[in-house]
C-alpha cells in the first residue's frame, strides 16, 4: 500500500515536475512567474487529442505533435506579448499581470472552441497495472515516471553541459551583460519559452492519458508554481525537487487522511518553508538592488 | 427609483468598488501583490453572516466584527510574511486565499460545500452606496496622510525610503491589513445582499480579477480603480448576449491593456472635473499639436 502510494505520489510529482522546470527556466531569465504555463500544458493535450481522435494518427505521433504544438503556443506568448511588454520597459510584474489574462484567455477560449466536457485519450496500454509481489503499480505511473525522468535529465545536461545552456546560466545571472558579450538575449528567450512549452506539453499529454483532457486542466499550473516557489524560484532543480515532494504529500494525504485537506496541507507546507528559508529550498537569496 | 435588476448590479458593484478600494492601496500605492484577497472576504462575510443569521446580532455591529477579524487574520499573516520578498510574498497571500478557502468547505458550522443558506437580506441600495462614499473617504484621506506618502515613497523605491527613515515593515503592514479589512466589508456587504455563501465564491479567481480590476484602471489611481472596477462589473451586463464570451473577451482586454497602454486606464492621475472642464477647453488645441506629429508616446518619453 505505501510503496503504491509513493511511487504514484512521485508520478504525480513527476507531471508537476516538467511545468515546475519551465517556471523556474522563465523565472530565471525574465524574472516572472508566467501564469499562463499550466494553459500551455492543457493546450497541448487537446492537440494532441485533437490528432488522435480525428486524423486517427497512432498516439506517439499525435504526442509528439501536441508536444511540439505547446512548444509553438509558448513561444508565441513570449513573441507576441511578452516581448512586447519587456520593450515597453514596464515593471516585470505587468509581465505577471499579462500572463494572468493569457491564461483566463486559453482556458474560456478552449472552453468554447472544444467545451466543457471531459474527453479521454483512447487506450494505449493493454495492461492497466502490474503486480511485483503484492504491489500493484499502474503501467502509466511507471511511464510517466520514465519520460519524466528522461525529459528533466536531457534538461539538465543542455544546462550544464552545452554552450546553449552556458548561454541561459549567463543571462539568468545577469541579462544586460550577456547581451553585452554577444549572447542574442532576444533569441535565447524564444528557445527557453520553446523548451519549456515543449515540457509543459508532455506534462498535458501525460496529464490527459492518466485523467482526462478538460479546460481548466491547466489550473495544474498553480500547483507546479507552488513547486517552483517551494524549490526556490528560477532553480530549475529545486523546483523537481518541489514538485517530487508535492506530488507525494497529496498522494500521502489524500491517502491516509482526507483528500478534502490535501490542499490545505500542501499549502501550509509551502508557507511552514518559506517562513523557515525565505527563498525556497534551493533558491539563491539575492541582495535588492538599489 | 431603479427597478429590483438594476439596483442589484448596482449593489454589487458598490460591493466590488469597496474590495478594489482595499486593493489599490496595496498594490496601486505600495505594490505590494495580494492574490489572497477573496479569502479576507470570505472571512468578513462568513463572520458577519453567521453572527446575523445564527446570533441575531444587529447588521452594523456585524459587519464591524467581519471587518476586524479579516483585518485580524491579515495583521497575524502579515507578521508572519511580509519579510519575503516580491513573489513570493504573493504566493503566501495566494496560498492563505486558498487555505481559508478549504478550510471553510470542510468545518461543518459554515455549511461545508453545501454553503451558507438564511443569511438575512440587509444589504440595500442606500447602505451600499454610503459604505462606498465612506470607502471612498477613507480610502482617500489614507492615501493622502503621511502614512499614504510613505506608502507611495516604499513604491517607488524601497531602499531609498527606508534609507530616508520609513519603517517598511509597518507601512506594508498597515497597507496589507488595510486592504483586508476593506475587502472583509465588502464580504460582509456581499453575504447579506446574497443572502447565500458558499466557499466557492471566493476563490483564487476573485482574488485575481481584484487586482486585475486596479491594474486596468491604473495603478496608483484611486478613481481609476473605481472606474476600473464600473467597467470590469457593468460591461458584462451590457453585452450579456455575448455570456460565453465574456471571460475570454476579459482576458484578451487584459493582456491588450498590459501591451498598448501599459499605465492603466488612468495612469498614475486622479479624475477631477475641474481639470476635465480645462481639457475639454484645450481640446482643439491638444488636437492641433497631436496632428503635428506630437504623439502620446512622444510625451511619455519626455515625462521619463
Amino acid at each position: 500500500m505505501f510503496l503504491q502510494q509513493l511511487v504514484n505520489g512521485i508520478s504525480v510529482g513527476g507531471i508537476y515536475a516538467l511545468i515546475a522546470s519551465g517556471y523556474a527556466l522563465i523565472y530565471s531569465l525574465l524574472g516572472f512567474s508566467n501564469w499562463a504555463h499550466g494553459e500551455v500544458a492543457m493546450l497541448g493535450a487537446y492537440v494532441a487529442l485533437l490528432f488522435t481522435a480525428s486524423l486517427q494518427l497512432p498516439f506517439i505521433a499525435a504526442a509528439i505533435i501536441g508536444i511540439g504544438g505547446a512548444a509553438i503556443i509558448s513561444f508565441l506568448n513570449e513573441r507576441l506579448a511578452y516581448r512586447r511588454i519587456r520593450e515597453n520597459k514596464a515593471p516585470t510584474m505587468f509581465l505577471m499581470i499579462a500572463a494572468m489574462g493569457l491564461s483566463i484567455v486559453f482556458q474560456n477560449g478552449s472552453m468554447l472552441l472544444f467545451g466543457a466536457k471531459f474527453q479521454k485519450f483512447p487506450p494505449i496500454m493493454p495492461v492497466s497495472s502490474i503486480s511485483i509481489g503484492s504491489v500493484h503499480v499502474g503501467v502509466l505511473d511507471l511511464l510517466t515516471l520514465a519520460v519524466a525522468a528522461v525529459a528533466l535529465i536531457v534538461l539538465e545536461i543542455v544546462i550544464t553541459k552545452t554552450k546553449f545552456g552556458l548561454g541561459i546560466r549567463a543571462i539568468a545571472s545577469n541579462t544586460a551583460t550577456a547581451g553585452l558579450l554577444g549572447i542574442n538575449t532576444n533569441k535565447m528567450f524564444a528557445l527557453v519559452f520553446a523548451i519549456a512549452g515543449a515540457l509543459a506539453g508532455m506534462a498535458g499529454v501525460l496529464l490527459g492519458l492518466k485523467y482526462n483532457v478538460y479546460p481548466t486542466m491547466g489550473n495544474i499550473g498553480l500547483k507546479a508554481f507552488i513547486a517552483s516557489v517551494f524549490g526556490g524560484l528560477g532553480s530549475v532543480r529545486g523546483a523537481i525537487v518541489g514538485a517530487i515532494v508535492i506530488g507525494v504529500t497529496e498522494v500521502m494525504v489524500s491517502g491516509y487522511l482526507s483528500s478534502g485537506l490535501r490542499d490545505l496541507i500542501t499549502f501550509a507546507l509551502l508557507i511552514i518553508i518559506l517562513l523557515i528559508k525565505p527563498s525556497g529550498l534551493m533558491g539563491v537569496s539575492v541582495e535588492e538592488k538599489a | 427609483m431603479f427597478s429590483d435588476y438594476t439596483q442589484g448590479i448596482m449593489i454589487i458593484a458598490c460591493i466590488n468598488m469597496i474590495a478594489v478600494l482595499g486593493i489599490s492601496v496595496l498594490t496601486g500605492f505600495t505594490r505590494l501583490f495580494s492574490f489572497g484577497n477573496a479569502g479576507f472576504m470570505s472571512i468578513g462575510a462568513y463572520t458577519s453572516a453567521l453572527l446575523t443569521a445564527k446570533m441575531g446580532m444587529p447588521f452594523i455591529p456585524a459587519i464591524l466584527v467581519g471587518i476586524l477579524f479579516a483585518g485580524i487574520a491579515a495583521y497575524l499573516l502579515g507578521s508572519l510574511t511580509l519579510k519575503l520578498k516580491g513573489d513570493y510574498f504573493l504566493i503566501t497571500t495566494l496560498g492563505f486565499g486558498e487555505m481559508v478557502r478549504v478550510l471553510f468547505n470542510y468545518i461543518p458550522i459554515t455549511g461545508g460545500a453545501r454553503g451558507l443558506s438564511g443569511i438575512p437580506k440587509y444589504t440595500t441600495l442606500p447602505i451600499a452606496v454610503i459604505c462606498l462614499v465612506l470607502a471612498v473617504i477613507i480610502a482617500w484621506t489614507l492615501i493622502h496622510s503621511k502614512y499614504g506618502r510613505n506608502f507611495t515613497a516604499i513604491r517607488e523605491q524601497e531602499i531609498a525610503a527606508e534609507s530616508v527613515g520609513i519603517d517598511i515593515t509597518r507601512s506594508k503592514k498597515m497597507a496589507f491589513v488595510f486592504s483586508a479589512m476593506f475587502a472583509g466589508w465588502a464580504g460582509a456587504l456581499y453575504a447579506h445582499n446574497l443572502m447565500f455563501l458558499s466557499p466557492m465564491m471566493f476563490n483564487l479567481a476573485k482574488s485575481a480579477e481584484l487586482t486585475i480590476t486596479v491594474v486596468i484602471g491604473g495603478l496608483g489611481s484611486l478613481t481609476g480603480s473605481i472606474f476600473g472596477s464600473l467597467v470590469v462589473t457593468l460591461l458584462p451586463e451590457i453585452f450579456r448576449s455575448l455570456a460565453n464570451y465574456r471571460m475570454f473577451l476579459y482576458g484578451l482586454a487584459v493582456v491588450l491593456i498590459i501591451i498598448l497602454r501599459p499605465a492603466g486606464l488612468f495612469g498614475y492621475r486622479e479624475f477631477s472635473i475641474r481639470k476635465s472642464i480645462a481639457f475639454v477647453k484645450a481640446a482643439p488645441g491638444t488636437i492641433t499639436a497631436l496632428l503635428k506629429g506630437k504623439s502620446s508616446k512622444d510625451k511619455m518619453e519626455a515625462r521619463k
